[in-house]
Parts: structure tokens; sequence; C-alpha cells
């Protein structure tokens, strides 16, 4: 059974016992506009949670990606290389990094479904 | 945002579900559908922008030629009644107070549209400049709303709304009192997308009823509404400067490379004795068309290297909607300015290899 969790900065995460997928969610790829490139680490990095893991341009700006939790990364979506728009059209569908957990504890640090949903009618 | 102004179209842009932004203080879309998508149908279709933040003022007077003709530099008295130029206005120094469209009516009336950013500051400077001149310097920004049509259906479209000829109105001309749907309108062949289009302007009043009719016919032609995000991809992609970027106080307009607008005539013009000096000694430093080499965005502001020295930085970057490339241009030092000539840009954390194309990027 995997839990989903999103972050006040917009990326969500699915974990699956020790492995997490994690994305962008569609508030934020509706507010960044047209994706023309997003930039990924290298599987075998290792991240703490909060580190800025990546970029997601849109036309206008470079927006950058936190970890939502600690882990090594072991695979990265290599479609977005070239096709950084699926994110736009579908953000939760289209990962962008699949880590290995380091700390599951930092799961509580994080928003469910519904706060996420409530934290974005706020914004 | 509150208090940004709002122009006569703020309910059409909310009604489309325009992305509203503040930009200089006034509340204009970014996009409405998406930029790339904006940016495609002005290529190949039509796109209709909003552009009634851009500011006009009017010059009268017995003086009018020679007051224009000391403000700008370019050769003012080569124009007919009727025709339009592009020119500097510069500081004593040669720096750029403002790059804007003269309309010339006759030699004692002609028509300023300068950009929405500088209204106050080129109104004053005019007015500053005035002296002696015989002239009537208005700012009319308030008074008047403009749309710009813009691809290469744009003719057909707003052939329908009017019975005035537009093939009449050739590149950099303009018409006044041109009937579109039973508005007056003035009418320009003018653009800032490096396509055929036309700015019209018309009273405030009217400007809701002139654009519904526009994107209503141009439906079939495939037009859409355009906002400030894809005015900019286009404006980059054609080779045409913003002020703030590739031009400035700190920049001259020799070093943007427009050194066509600037004609060393017997007339005197504000700037000229700098300009023609730095023409004479040769550019210290120029604005550079480039291409990124790996992947990557070069954005407004990047440094730019050569070999671990700083030389410059972009002034304007994207990956281009029409070329599919990253491109951007750079103000740099002379020395590293040649065409083909490898550089790099700083993108973020890494730094990455350009090399120096022509700034005519869609040629």
């Amino acid at each position: 059974m995997s839990e989903l969790f999103f972050t006040k900065k917009h990326e969500w995460v699915k974990v699956d016992g020790e492995h997490a997928t994690i994305g962008i969610s569609d508030y934020a790829q509706e507010q960044l506009g047209d994706i023309v490139f997003i930039e990924l680490p290298d599987v075998d990095e290792d991240f703490e949670q909060g580190d800025d893991f990546g970029v997601v341009e849109s036309v206008k700006a470079a927006s950058d990606l936190y970890m939502p939790i600690s882990g090594k990364v072991v695979e990265i979506n290599e479609e977005l290389e070239d096709a950084p728009e699926l994110v736009n059209e579908d953000a939760m569908a289209n990962w962008m990094l699949k880590v290995e957990v380091t700390n599951k504890a930092e799961l509580e640090d994080l928003l469910t479904e519904d706060q996420y949903k409530d934290f974005i009618e706020e914004e | 945002m509150e208090n940004a102004k709002k122009t006569p179209l703020y309910e059409e842009h909310i009604n489309l579900k325009g992305k509203v932004v503040d930009f200089h203080g006034w509340a204009l879309p970014i996009e409405y559908e998406g930029i790339l998508q904006e940016h495609q149908a002005v290529r190949e279709k039509a796109g209709l922008f909003d552009v009634s933040h851009m500011g006009e003022i009017r010059i009268k007077g017995k003086e009018a030629e020679a007051f224009v003709q000391y403000l700008m530099t370019n050769d003012i008295k080569t124009l007919d009644n009727g025709q339009i130029l592009y020119t500097f206005m510069c500081y004593p120094d040669g720096g750029v107070v403002d790059d804007l469209l003269v309309y010339k009516f006759d030699r004692e009336h002609y028509y300023l549209v300068v950009n929405a950013s500088n209204i106050e500051k080129d109104f004053q400077w005019m007015k500053d400049q005035q002296k002696d001149f015989q002239v009537e310097i208005q700012n009319e920004s308030d008074e008047v709303a403009e749309v710009a049509l813009q691809g290469p259906k744009a003719e057909g479209i707003l052939q329908k709304l009017t019975d005035t000829p537009l093939k009449e109105i050739t590149f950099f001309t303009f018409k006044d009192n041109v009937t579109i749907k039973g508005k007056d309108c003035l009418v320009s062949r003018t653009g800032y997308t490096g396509e055929d289009g036309f700015e019209v302007y018309m009273k405030p009043e009217d400007a809701r009823e002139i654009w519904t009719e526009i994107l209503r016919a141009g439906e079939e032609e495939g037009i859409k509404p355009t906002g400030l995000g894809s005015r900019d991809t286009l404006r980059f992609e054609a080779g045409l400067p913003l002020y703030g970027n590739e031009l400035s106080k700190d920049i001259t307009p020799l070093e943007a490379g427009f050194g066509f607008f600037v004609k060393f005539t017997e007339d005197d013009f504000i700037g000229k004795a700098p300009l023609q000096k730095q023409k004479e000694e040769g550019l210290k430093r120029k604005i550079v068309g480039f291409e990124l080499m790996k992947k990557g965005i070069p954005r407004e502001g990047y440094e730019v290297y050569k070999d671990g020295e700083k030389i410059g930085y972009v002034t304007t970057g994207y990956l281009s909607p029409t070329l599919g490339k990253s491109i951007g241009l750079a103000l740099v030092d002379i020395d590293h300015s040649k065409m083909g000539g490898t550089i790099q840009i700083k993108v973020r954390k890494r730094e990455i290899d350009g090399t120096i194309i022509s700034k005519r990027f869609l040629k």
C-alpha cells in the first residue's frame, strides 16, 4: 500500500516500503506554465530532506526542486529529458526520481493529500 | 497587484483566463493558454496583444521637426507624411533614454510611441529638453488604447473589419481615421514580433469591442489572444531589443548593434558627439548572439566567461520556441565577440560552452 505525501514546495512523494517516487504537483505545473527543461541528478547521488536536487525550467523562469525526504537516487525518469512537457500533461503520473528511503520518520513532516489541498487553497 | 493599473481590456483578460501579473505597474496577462502555444500562433497564424499600457506623446508646433530631430538619433527629416521610423532618444553621454517609434503626420505634428516602463521618464525628459523650441508636448497615454495583431494571417483578419484597403498601409506607415467596425482608429503596419502585423490605436471606450471583433473575425484562421510572455520570446527571436535588457542608460545604441538607427547628419542631436567618438574609436563591448552547445537555458543576468575570465553577461536568453534550441544575447568585451568564437555561460551551477552566432536567429 503506497502512501502519498506532499510538501509546501509542491513536490509529491509516494512511498512503497523502502522506496519512494518523487514528482511535482499538478498545482506546481499549472503555476509554472509550459515546462521546457528539467535537470535531474545522477543515480546513486545522496540527498538530505530539503536539499535542492534539480531544476524545473519554464519558459520564463527556473525553479529549484527540493527533496521531500532524505534518500539515495536509484532511478531517474529519462523520458523527461526530451519531453519535459509530460509533466504539464500529467504531473502525478510523470514522476521525476525514485529513491531509497533512509529515514521514514521524515514523512511526519509532510502534508497528506487533504492537508496539501487546503494549503494550496490558501495560497 | 491591487495597485496595478488596469487597461480597458482587463475584463477580457479575466474572461479569457489570462494569468495576470503586475507588469511595471500594469495588470496584464503573461499568458492565456500557454506561452509556447501563443508564440506558435503568432509565427504561423495570428495573435492579438493588449498593448494599451504603451505610451503615446504628441508633439505639435512650428518647430516640431527640429525638436524631434534634436531628441532623436535617427534622421527624422527623411520621413514622409504618414511614415514611421524607429529611433533612440539618448542622454548627452550616448546612453539610451528609450527606444521608440516616431509617427510623422507632418512637419509640425509627430506622434511618439514609447515603452510603458518609461512613459513618465520620457515625457519629463522631452519637457526638460524643450527649452526655446516652439512646440507643445502632450502625454496622451491615458487617452488611447492599443492592440497589436501580429502574424501571417493578420491582414486577412483585420481586412474583414474595415473598408480601408490595408494593402495601402505598407510597412512602417500608418493611416489615421481608419474605421474598424464603426470605430475611429489609427492603424500602422508595425510590430514587435518579426511577423507581419498591425498596431491599432483607439479610444479606450472602443477597445473591448474591437478586441472581441478581431478575435471573432480571426477564429477561422486560428487567432489566439497572446500575452506578455510570448511578446518577449517573439521579439527576442526576431533580434529586437528590450529596453532594460539590450538598451539602457549604460548601453549605447552602437554597443547594442543598432548603429543603423543612429544617423550622423549635419543636424545635432543629444548624444551625437559621444556616439560619434565611440564609432570612430571602436566599441569596447558589444551585444552578440550565442547558442548553447549543451542542454540548459541561458537566462538574463547569467554571467559570461572566456577561459575563467568574466567577459560579460546575458541580456536575454530562452530555449527558442521556434528554433528548439537554447540561444541568447550577451553584452561582452569586444575582444571576445567574434562570430564563431567560444564562450562559457554560467547557467546556475554549471559553465556551459556557447558559440557566438548571428543575432538574426530566424534567418
